[in-house]
């Protein structure tokens, strides 16, 4: 199984864990898109973590939007502990999709180390 | 609590204007209960403002600072080592925290980043109801603890109105009606007779009606 080099994993023990300012920082650290990974739904070991995550996801896309970064770069993924070629799979749409968007307006200003 | 909800990020923009160097004011009350004007959401707004300042390439500084409540003056009093470093004071509290902080630094420019709605209850997390509006002159003891005034869309006293249709008001079916809510109140609690009494015509003078209002406790004060 591989996925693309430039996603970086942040691990966290539930995607209930997942919170709107969290995924703010990162965008405000210069992240071109966020993406979450929780469990199937209806499968949460804490009943309702992925639930919620989604509902942030969904919310942190408006703000994006009012923002001017687009919405388009958050997204929620749901698969189960055993579907690592499905994690891959993920990574390498969000990949694509961000690839698309291309890099984040916040850091048009910033030089880019080579 | 007062609760409220957070202003456009549009409308925020347009109201600082060229301004760049923001103190973003949250409150630690009302407004933190009700996920409006609290520490995240001074996190969030602060946020939002540095993400767009970056993209459009532009120099600022924005401050977070939440005050345990912005309708005290000692709390207020706390950030004036620091204000004047801003152009901007943005308020997350209620509208009467905005015209505090207004009050304590009248040569500051203070904006509103939440528009007051009600004074009202948690549902659920996430959900919250209006419960009064302050009329002045509780009559709950009359009404099974249901308030007509702020409840029921003509803040009738005396029974409901034509619309009411299923237990719920006509504005829209997701609202109920509140003498529906209050008549069967009343009977689960064995009260039905104070429906009988008619309430008189109120006088509305307790309220806002009868311009702003103030409270003195001679005994509390210093």
């Amino acid at each position: 199984m591989s996925y693309p080099s430039n996603v970086k994993v942040v691990k966290l023990p539930c995607t209930g864990r997942v919170d709107v300012l969290l995924i703010l920082r990162a965008f405000e650290s210069g992240v071109d898109g966020v993406y979450v990974a929780g469990c199937m739904e209806g499968e949460c070991h804490f009943l309702r973590g992925n639930l919620r995550a989604r509902r942030r996801v969904e919310y942190v896309k408006g703000l994006l939007e009012e923002v001017g970064l687009g919405g388009g770069r958050v997204e929620m993924f749901n698969m189960s502990a055993s579907q690592g070629q499905l994690f891959a799979q993920f990574a390498r749409e969000m990949t694509e999709r961000i690839r698309s968007l291309g890099p984040s307006p916040v850091n048009k200003n910033v030089k880019r180390e080579a | 609590m007062i609760v409220g909800n957070r202003k456009d990020f549009k409308e925020i923009l347009e109201k600082l204007g060229s301004r760049r160097r923001v103190l973003v004011l949250g409150c630690n009350e009302c407004v933190t209960v009700c996920g409006v004007g609290g520490e995240r959401e001074v996190g969030v707004l602060s946020a939002e403002l540095r993400l767009y300042w970056k993209k459009e390439g532009e120099t600022f500084e924005v401050r977070e600072h939440t005050l345990e409540r912005q309708c005290d003056y000692e709390y207020i009093d706390q950030i004036r080592g620091f204000a004047d470093e801003y152009d901007v004071i943005l308020s997350m509290a209620c509208g009467a925290g905005v015209q505090y902080v207004a009050e304590a630094y009248k040569t500051k420019l203070v904006l509103p980043a939440v528009n007051t709605t009600f004074l009202g209850v948690t549902i659920e997390q996430g959900v919250w109801s209006e419960r009064c509006q302050g009329c002045g002159d509780c009559i709950l003891d009359m009404t099974g603890g249901i308030c007509p005034i702020a409840r029921c869309s003509k803040s009738l006293l005396n029974g409901p109105c034509g619309g009411s249709s299923g237990g719920k008001c006509e504005i829209d079916n997701e609202t109920d009606c509140a003498w529906q809510l209050i008549v069967d109140r009343l009977k689960e609690s064995g009260q039905m007779e104070r429906y009988e009494e008619i309430l008189p015509v109120k006088d509305w003078r307790t309220g806002r009606e009868g311009g702003p209002r103030k409270r003195v406790r001679e005994d509390l004060r210093l």
